[in-house]
């Protein structure tokens, strides 16, 4: 009973993070660029959430800054992916790395590291959160209640407006949108800026509201599992939600089990998130899903002059 | 309108990675005419009108458009300055609708609005121009579910819904039926009566003959001549176009004695839905060349896949004189009987692009042995045999064996596709639009190459979508409509007979 009341309470916190990052890789996969730099990113949104709590004590700046500092980061990514053409796997893992080494020395270097911060209080949402069983699932931080604002925004971006339809048609087949006046570079900055501020946000969610604190590498590979959220939801950012739901539930699974006296051996807890996406990933290969979903141009590099 | 200039380049060039694709050309496109652009495959067509598109940046020489000077900075401001083109390789977003990738394309016009209702403004407007020059497309459907013909259709309103004056279509026949091909073409001289200029990139003799006021030849990335149609001769115009003179193509194959069935084709019917093939029977000879007609999109991929071996769900006989029923057969069986497929997508489904034309040419001979064990490769071997291939049948470009075969432009592809085909006098030899894209040189060197294996007395079906071809080829003609062969006729055939006969079935 008790059990079940905080594994759903907890639901949320292990879950945003994986919508939040799946929704900024949808966005900058949409423009037919191959982000798997996430988890460099949340790391960056981490340490400087955190650094920025620290400094100015102010939670929603600091959230704001993890973001733009995560958009400027990224700025090094389409440096490498859209004026050199790098290829894009090789500069997704650079970036992973080169952020894994930048946030452990900043973190050090500015004494952030294992220093609390004060986070955000719980907002009830009454009459939900009286409810029997799930209602702990309706006292979450402000920013939980945001995260569906935030979807349909995009969402309705993505689907609804004209930047939205010219977004798509550069990540669908920029030759056609480069003819049509469309700024094919331009359009794919914007998707890698904005998708960085998501990823970052994603960052400062973890140490800045649910840890409360920063220690090196502590995203521990959820930016890896919201790329594979991303292929599992076929690029659609409402199944990307449900994808991100399932994977907080099953985290959030584990403190539990801890808590509750179940005796499992404890790396076996750590890998289970790894196993289950790795499950996923195989049952989502086999059950042969169309791939037409799949933006057409993804991964590759845009040049105008090309002869075909 | 006047007839003043609508589009003057002079002195243009253009070079890409060192090869000079424009040399000094220069061309003059006056207002309310239809201006043929013609010239063999990579005579710097494309490139000259993607510069005045401004998808190019000209090394040199100078653009005007309504005789102003003009420095264009992209195909945004070409665009403004009412200029559109419909490119060869359709420039059209696929999962999106038609209504989608017109208004993606309506960016300079500044309209305002929701999103919804500007969908539903473009979508009346598409419906209005649709009716007007007498397209019949539907602005909701997507645009990988319609075929060829229309997504040119789709093209073709994008650029005028954007204002366009100046509509530059390049190679616009190349892909469409006779009937679509004729109807396209005087939708366009419809356009130019109404003052706008109309350019047409071709290769074909045929479309400049008959549709164009003013024809202007390229050769070698130099624009050659500008003039009347009207004022001289086919054979002056070839010679213009090629540089030399070349044999009649329109003469038709004497008749002949056919030889012993070879492959008998009995009942093919698609497995799935919709059926491409219903219940087809076709007996292929030993020294004929048997010419498949029809209008595109009634089966003719289909059959031309089952009977090479690229995965298609068909049921029925496939029987091979002597050997059995083809479906049975892998890869290697089917060399090792003596068949040569010439697929009609070369690059996709025959060549390995970015392998070595050496590497392409081995792979038809590696299962033999002839070129070392699973585990060594004599790669001298290769390249001598490689190499003898490439001088006997004529392969142009080759810099060197080593070179990437996606370099080598479409007919030189096609003849490399041959050489390795051709390699073992086949006893069957399987084309499918085998000169499709190939300019009159290459056209001819394939078609002798085709005639050659039936004079050696092997089957030979030609599957194509070119009347004129399959007329000047064929020792028999069959005709394909809703997936099978609906009639047949012997040379001398008569052409209106076979176009009736494609067209009354559809």
């Amino acid at each position: 009973m008790d059990l079940i009341t905080s594994w759903i309470g907890n639901i949320p916190e292990f879950a945003v993070p994986f919508a939040l990052a799946a929704l900024g890789l949808i966005i900058t996969e949409k423009s037919g660029v191959l982000a798997l730099g996430a988890e460099g990113l949340m790391l960056v949104g981490a340490v400087i959430g955190v650094g920025a709590a620290l400094t100015v004590d102010n939670t929603a700046v600091a959230l704001a800054i993890a973001m733009i500092a995560a958009s400027v980061v990224s700025l090094l990514f389409a440096l490498m992916v859209l004026v050199m053409r790098i290829n894009q796997v090789i500069s997704g893992l650079v970036l992973v790395f080169f952020c894994q080494g930048l946030t452990t020395l900043t973190g050090t270097l500015m004494g952030w590291t294992n220093q609390p911060v004060s986070g955000l209080g719980a907002i009830a949402l009454w009459p939900l959160s009286e409810l029997p069983y799930v209602g702990r699932f309706f006292i979450q931080n402000v920013v939980v209640y945001l995260v569906p604002v935030i979807f349909v925004v995009a969402v309705w971006a993505l689907n609804r407006t004209t930047p939205g339809l010219r977004l798509r048609a550069v990540g669908e087949n920029p030759q056609a949108a480069d003819a049509a006046g469309i700024s094919v570079l331009g359009y794919r900055l914007a998707a890698i800026m904005i998708g960085a501020a998501l990823i970052g946000l994603a960052g400062a969610f973890i140490a800045v509201l649910s840890n409360k604190l920063w220690i090196s590498n502590m995203t521990a590979g959820r930016g890896w599992i919201a790329v594979a959220l991303v292929i599992f939801a076929r690029w659609s950012p409402w199944k990307a939600l449900a994808g991100a739901l399932l994977f907080g539930c099953i985290e959030a699974l584990i403190p539990q089990l801890a808590a509750s006296g179940i005796k499992l051996p404890q790396y076996f807890v750590f890998m289970a998130p790894y196993a289950i996406t790795l499950g996923v990933m195989i049952w989502v290969a086999a059950s042969k899903r169309d791939s037409s979903s799949q933006p057409g141009a993804l991964g590759t590099p845009f040049i105008r002059e090309e002869r075909t | 309108m006047s007839k003043q200039n609508a589009i003057q380049l002079s002195g243009v060039s253009k070079t890409f990675d060192g090869f000079k694709a424009l040399t000094d050309a220069d061309f003059t496109a006056k207002w309310g005419e239809v201006h043929a652009l013609l010239g063999e495959n990579g005579a710097g067509k494309s490139s000259l009108m993607n510069i005045v598109a401004g998808l190019y940046g000209p090394e040199g020489g100078s653009l005007f458009i309504d005789d102003n000077p003009i420095k264009l900075k992209g195909p945004k401001e070409a665009a403004k300055l009412g200029i559109g083109m419909v490119h060869q390789h359709f420039k059209l977003v696929m999962p999106f609708t038609v209504a989608e990738n017109i208004l993606l394309n309506l960016g300079h016009i500044q309209t305002s609005g929701l999103y919804r209702e500007r969908l539903r403004r473009v979508s009346d407007d598409i419906r209005a121009m649709a009716k007007r020059i007498g397209f019949e497309i539907d602005p909701d459907t997507r645009v990988d579910q319609l075929s060829i013909a229309e997504q040119q259709r789709v093209e073709i309103l994008k650029v005028l819904l954007a204002g366009a004056k100046v509509l530059i279509l390049d190679e616009p026949t190349a892909v469409l039926t006779e009937e679509e091909a004729e109807r396209l073409l005087t939708t366009v001289q419809g356009f130019a009566r109404e003052g706008a200029a109309v350019i047409l990139v071709t290769h074909k003799m045929n479309d400049v003959l008959r549709y164009a006021d003013q024809v202007t030849i390229m050769r070698a990335g130099q624009t050659v001549k500008s003039l009347k149609p009207d004022s001289v001769s086919v054979d002056e115009l070839i010679r213009l176009t090629v540089g030399e003179s070349t044999s009649d193509q329109s003469a038709t194959p004497e008749k002949r004695a056919p030889g012993a069935p070879y492959l008998q084709v009995k009942g093919l019917t698609s497995t799935g839905a919709p059926r491409a093939l219903n219940h087809l029977d076709l007996t292929l000879n030993k020294g004929e060349i048997y010419g498949l007609a029809g209008v595109g999109g009634n089966g003719q991929s289909e059959l031309a896949n089952a009977l090479m071996g690229i995965p298609e769900p068909v049921e029925g006989q496939m029987e091979i004189a002597g050997e059995g029923d083809l479906a049975g057969f892998d890869a290697a069986r089917r060399r090792a009987i003596g068949i040569a497929s010439i697929p009609a997508d070369r690059y996709g489904a025959a060549l390995a692009g970015p392998l070595s034309i050496a590497d392409n040419f081995a792979l038809g001979d590696i299962h033999s042995g002839r070129y070392g064990p699973f585990w060594y490769l004599k790669t001298r071997a290769i390249e001598a045999d490689a190499a003898e291939a490439v001088r006997q049948f004529d392969v142009q470009g080759v810099r060197s064996l080593k070179q990437k075969a996606a370099l080598l432009s479409g007919g030189n592809a096609q003849k490399l596709v041959i050489a390795r085909e051709f390699n073992h006098p086949p006893k069957l030899v399987l084309a499918h639009s085998p000169s499709r894209g190939l300019d009159v040189k290459a056209t001819e060197a394939v078609r002798d190459r085709l005639r050659a294996a039936r004079d050696d007395g092997a089957a030979v079906l030609l599957i194509s979508e070119d009347l004129d071809e399959v007329m000047a080829m064929a020792d028999r003609i069959g005709v394909m409509s809703a997936g099978r062969i609906v009639a047949e006729f012997s040379q001398p055939a008569d052409r209106q007979a076979i176009g009736q006969a494609m067209v009354n079935h559809v």
